[in-house]
């Protein structure tokens, strides 16, 4: 198995606000991102797939498709945009590094039809990004459930 | 959605790598010039990585300033500016490699309430890193 990986950026706005609670609870959860009038990142995301390389080409899957791909889905979306208003797929959301890692990766993955999307990762900053699997391997998130059960047992 | 969050802190602290049950002439051998008696220091990097549910009400794993907050008491504030040999009490027992402070960070910050640790990465330098995943199988 292969891991190949490509990388963009774009930037955009956000800002963090729950209209279920109170202005004060916003500002205690949220600090400084419930700021009303937004602010921005140079968001780097990283998209890995995961393949067996076609014998005749060597290849994963194409990266210049990848590339199209990322460009009509995710640059083409959210690039210079305001999250919480001009991206409908948040809507409802809170713009966290999180939501966003996992939009991508609805957005993506019925999109790459060469081998599968193994991990959609986000930087917010250098200092903080999300890596987002999927529903994929829930099979093994079970399994290390049991085994940190078993452990914290032990202990 | 299996989501993980990963958020990076540094510290500066002084190590001396030695293991007193060997001779000097092995200490030497095996260490080299990390055996260099009056240490030495690095800019250490630690990734920490959390996982859990994304709550619908935030849209986190985990509320980035109580995490900060914690790694801050239990990590920072312990080893920044230190000497890991003379002031970190479970390195006057074991040797303070950076495989001994990826495992001991990971065991000081396994307490973390809000979400589940899954990793520590820690990068001596930006040319040697180290991860530990505590003792779980297949932790990946």
């Amino acid at each position: 198995m292969i891991y190949l990986t490509r990388k963009i950026e774009f930037s955009a706005s956000h800002l963090y606000h729950n209209p279920a609670f109170s202005a004060e609870e916003n500002r205690r959860v949220f600090g400084k991102c419930n700021n009303p009038h937004g602010h921005g990142h140079n968001y780097v995301l990283e998209v890995t797939v995961a393949g067996t390389p076609d014998p005749n080409t060597g290849m994963v899957l194409d990266l210049k498709e990848l590339k199209e791909i990322l460009q009509r889905e995710i640059i083409e979306r959210m690039d210079h945009r305001f999250l919480n208003y001009e991206v409908p797929e948040l809507a409802g959301q809170i713009p966290t590094c999180e939501n966003i890692a996992a939009v991508i990766w609805n957005l993506l993955d019925p999109k790459i039809t060469k081998g599968t999307l193994h991990r959609v990762r986000l930087y917010e900053t250098p200092d903080l990004f999300v890596d987002c699997y999927g529903d994929s391997d829930s099979s093994l998130e079970n399994a290390q459930e049991s085994v940190w059960e078993n452990e914290g047992g032990a202990r | 959605m299996r989501i993980h969050l990963s958020r990076r802190y540094s510290f500066a602290a002084s190590h001396r790598l030695h293991n007193p049950r060997l001779s000097a002439e092995q200490n030497q051998r095996i260490y080299g010039k990390c055996n260099n008696p009056y240490g030495h220091g690095h800019n250490y990097v630690v990734e920490v990585t959390v996982s859990g549910r994304v709550d619908p009400a935030t849209g986190m794993v985990a509320h980035l300033g109580k995490l900060d907050e914690f790694v801050a008491r239990e990590v920072l504030e312990t080893f920044d500016h230190k000497n890991l040999n003379e002031e970190i009490a479970t390195f006057r027992e074991r040797v303070p490699t950076t495989e001994n402070l990826c495992i001991e960070i990971y065991n000081r910050l396994r307490a973390f309430p809000g979400a589940r640790l899954e990793r520590v990465r820690l990068e001596e330098t930006s040319l040697n890193t180290f991860e530990y995943f505590g003792e779980r199988q297949g932790s990946r």
